[in-house]
């Protein structure tokens, strides 16, 4: 039951990722893609009415892992305090420059929340990318499963106090930031038509390359980080099926970029970010949180809730999921299709 | 109570009720737009919908505001209460997460369409959409009552070997008998919230001499809406969470009433300041019998004082516990006085649009519910001190071990900072729409740009 539920908060933390990631990028991409305010106003057109429900994936997440994995829960959440309400905090300041941005017809206005919609997306980007390096790097957790890290002690990951920011994490951060901008590019350009998808096909192709770069010196730092990721890997070799998705969406971002194919380009760059975050989760596993002393490591075991709770709550999760599912499609399918200027409406 | 308890403590007090100015109102208007939506359809009458419109603009501002707020509050029990999470986590999580699942992503899907679906997908798709708003905002409510009624009153649990809770029985902790009242008085309450702003901004058109046809609308069905839910809020809720107080938290009974000393025949205080040193209650209005006979249906009924309970099992803020619920049950009582009497005046030949005096009343009297839905809350956990899980877990023993009082300051520095910056910009859309006004809009593509979100 706790393998079940390991697997599925990777699948709401993915989807979470899939669907958040390209806003997100779209953030990053807006003050470059477009250039003036009806060209900007369609990029907000086009994440306008879904960015709302993709960030609910990261609050129900949240939820389920709470009731899943408590001592993972308040372990994580009291030792990455600080990053975490720095990750709050740009949520929430990226979200209402989304929203109010449009309020008043004010040039100024305009601008600041501009500002504030690129650097908190590029942040929160980068910061995604940090979060997952100290999941994988792991913390130094005691043997009462608390941990407490600094934004950063000595940027060393293989010290044996180390903080939320050093060169590998930092590493995995900007290979974060350049995939969700190549994925947040390639759903622009799906999106739009015109001055704007050419712009960001060629930010699409940028970022694409960088992210090749990146892709190889994460995965050469992390193996060496974390020698329990190789370890999972050659014990059930069946899991190279994961790194082989990322490989084949990773060549098809380039692949259909260069052929215009947009759409193909956004499905590869959605497979390379499924294919990364499911090698990551299967060579955890059967971690949840790995310590810098190995011995103090939280497992699916020592940090699950107990038996019935979970079954419960598979339950009436199941249903719950469906019935998210089925509104995503709705809403989805509703705004499906190009944004044009002259459509413009509310964002 | 050492600096990293009392700093979480004032970090979650802080967050949380600023949060929650925002969902009272969204949850009570939800119900009030789904009205003026139905009774479009229903009588075909144009101004109900534009009503309707206008309300969903200040309704979409004000949840945005709940959206952003409100993602900080499910993290916090993680980082600031995590041996409390550990502790309850099995219990507590259900419902916190049941809110993710069920109301959340219903919500932010509907939402986009009664925001922006009218035009494309016709009336009867934007009214259903409307009724999946009200259903999200009150399943939400819903949810995060059941989570704080466990705390107030835990059940459906077993204390496993490790000291733990476990889940034992999912349908006890969903159907506690806690949730029922407290869920009908939070929701009367958000009704209160969203009716006496309605009316106040259709009091100040109708003083303004703007928009009249509108401020008459506004300001009926605020003060019905209004006047219903405050009785409501007094009887049967009000008094169905007294009745479960006296029963099972006799010690926030007496501290909420400032009753030092047991007593027969005790008195109901109106106005007095408790002295906590000398356990006395200064400049004191009483009127004799009403407590005993609230609580236990009889005039000469005993009611337990402070001084029936140790010291370690009373409320830690009885001065602040003890005003905020003589705020709340002040201002209540206010709040059935004022829509009587404008109730009154709308029956007798519609007088109240002319009464100046009333309409000025009120429109002042806006700020007010919201006060008292705050003063409520405060009520209600600040009575539960010394506990986190009601009788199980001590609010000292909920914290995280590892975090020091220097973080903890920097991130409530953090989040006045944040939320000043918020409630500026909240105050400034809000006026603005309001000066705006209910307008039949011209669907130009330039002019859609200002009535944006």
């Amino acid at each position: 039951m706790s393998t079940l539920w390991f697997i599925l908060i990777a699948f709401m933390l993915t989807m979470y990722v899939l669907l958040d990631g390209f806003d997100l990028g779209a953030g990053v991409i807006h003050l470059f893609a477009a250039k003036n305010n009806v060209e900007r106003r369609m990029i907000l057109q086009a994440i306008g009415p879904v960015w709302d429900g993709n960030e609910v994936w990261l609050i129900a997440a949240g939820g389920t892992l709470f009731f899943t994995f408590p001592v993972l829960y308040a372990s994580s959440f009291s030792g990455f305090y600080l990053s975490l309400f720095i990750v709050l905090w740009l949520l929430v300041l990226r979200g209402i420059a989304i929203e109010l941005r449009s309020h008043v017809s004010e040039p100024v206005w305009i601008s600041f929340w501009d500002g504030v919609f690129f650097i908190g997306s590029a942040l929160l980007a980068i910061f995604y990318g940090v979060a997952m390096a100290n999941v994988l790097r792991g913390v130094p957790l005691d043997k009462s499963h608390y941990f407490f890290e600094p934004l950063w002690t000595d940027f060393n990951p293989y010290s044996s106090n180390p903080g939320i920011l050093d060169w590998y994490t930092i590493l995995v951060g900007l290979l974060a930031f350049t995939t969700l901008t190549a994925h947040g590019a390639n759903y622009i350009a799906v999106k739009t038509e015109g001055i704007v998808n050419e712009r960001s096909r060629r930010i699409a192709r940028l970022s694409w390359l960088a992210t090749i770069v990146l892709a190889v010196l994460v995965t050469i730092a992390t193996f060496s980080v974390q020698p329990l990721i190789s370890m999972s890997f050659f014990s059930r070799p069946w899991g190279f099926i994961f790194p082989l998705i990322a490989l084949v969406g990773l060549i098809g971002m380039g692949y259909f970029n260069i052929r215009q194919r947009d759409s193909a380009a956004f499905f590869s760059s959605g497979a390379f970010i499924i294919g990364m975050l499911a090698s990551a989760a299967f060579g955890l596993y059967p971690d949840v949180l790995p310590a810098v002393n190995p011995a103090y490591s939280l497992t699916i075991k020592n940090a699950s809730a107990s038996l019935y709770a979970q079954t419960v709550g598979l339950v009436w999760w199941s249903i719950g999921i469906v019935l998210a599912i089925i509104y995503f499609i709705i809403t989805y399918r509703l705004f499906w299709g190009k944004v044009r200027p002259t459509e413009v409406e509310g964002y | 109570m050492d600096a990293s308890t009392i700093l979480s403590r004032v970090q979650f007090a802080f967050t949380v009720s600023y949060h929650y100015l925002f969902p009272q109102l969204t949850m009570g208007l939800a119900l009030l737009i789904l009205i003026l939506k139905t009774m479009y359809l229903l009588r075909k009458d144009e101004r109900y919908n534009v009503g309707a419109r206008f309300w969903a603009i200040i309704f979409a501002i004000a949840f945005v505001m709940g959206v952003v707020s409100g993602i900080p509050m499910e993290f916090q029990f993680g980082t600031n209460w995590a041996r409390f999470s550990v502790f309850s986590g099995d219990i507590i999580a259900q419902t916190l997460a049941m809110e993710g699942a069920f109301a959340f992503f219903l919500e932010s899907a509907f939402l986009g369409i009664f925001l922006f679906g009218e035009n494309v997908f016709g009336q009867k798709i934007h009214w259903f959409s409307a009724f999946m708003v009200w259903l999200g905002t009150w399943a939400s409510g819903a949810f995060i009552t059941a989570s704080n009624a466990w705390m107030q009153h835990p059940v459906g649990y077993t204390i496993a070997a490790d000291g733990r809770l476990h889940l034992s029985n999912y349908w006890a902790v969903l159907f506690n008998p806690w949730i029922l009242p407290q869920y009908v008085h939070i929701m009367s309450g958000a009704v209160i919230t969203g009716s006496f702003a309605m009316a106040g901004l259709g009091a100040y058109y109708l003083l303004a001499n703007r928009h009249t046809d509108y401020a008459r609308l506004f300001v009926t069905l605020g003060v019905i809406a209004g006047l219903i839910a405050s009785i409501i809020q007094l009887y049967p809720s009000g008094d169905a969470e007294g009745q479960q107080v006296t029963n099972y938290q006799p010690v926030k009974l007496a501290a909420m009433e400032g009753l030092f000393h047991t007593e027969k025949g005790a008195g109901i205080i109106i106005i007095g300041q408790p002295d906590t040193t000398h356990q006395r209650l200064d400049n004191p209005i009483i009127v004799p019998g009403v407590l005993s006979f609230l609580t236990y249906r009889r005039w000469s009924a005993e009611v337990k004082g402070l001084d029936a309970f140790p010291a370690n099992q009373r409320p830690d803020t009885i001065e602040l516990l003890y005003y905020s619920y003589h705020i709340m049950v002040g201002l209540g009582t206010f709040f059935i006085v004022i829509m009587g009497l404008a109730f009154l005046l709308w029956l007798w030949g519609r007088r109240l649009f002319l009464s100046r005096w009333m309409l000025w009343i009120l429109m002042l009297a806006t700020p007010f519910p919201f006060i008292a839905n705050t003063a409520g809350w405060f009520t209600t956990e600040l009575g539960r001190q010394p506990w986190i899980a009601y009788g199980l877990l001590a609010t000292v023993q909920g914290t995280s071990p590892t975090l020091s009082s220097g973080n903890i300051l920097f991130t409530l520095i953090g989040f006045v900072g944040l939320y000043m910056l918020l409630g500026l910009l909240y105050v400034v859309l809000v006026v603005f729409q309001a000066q705006r006004g209910p307008v039949v809009e011209e669907k130009t593509p330039q002019k859609v740009e200002e009535f944006a979100d």
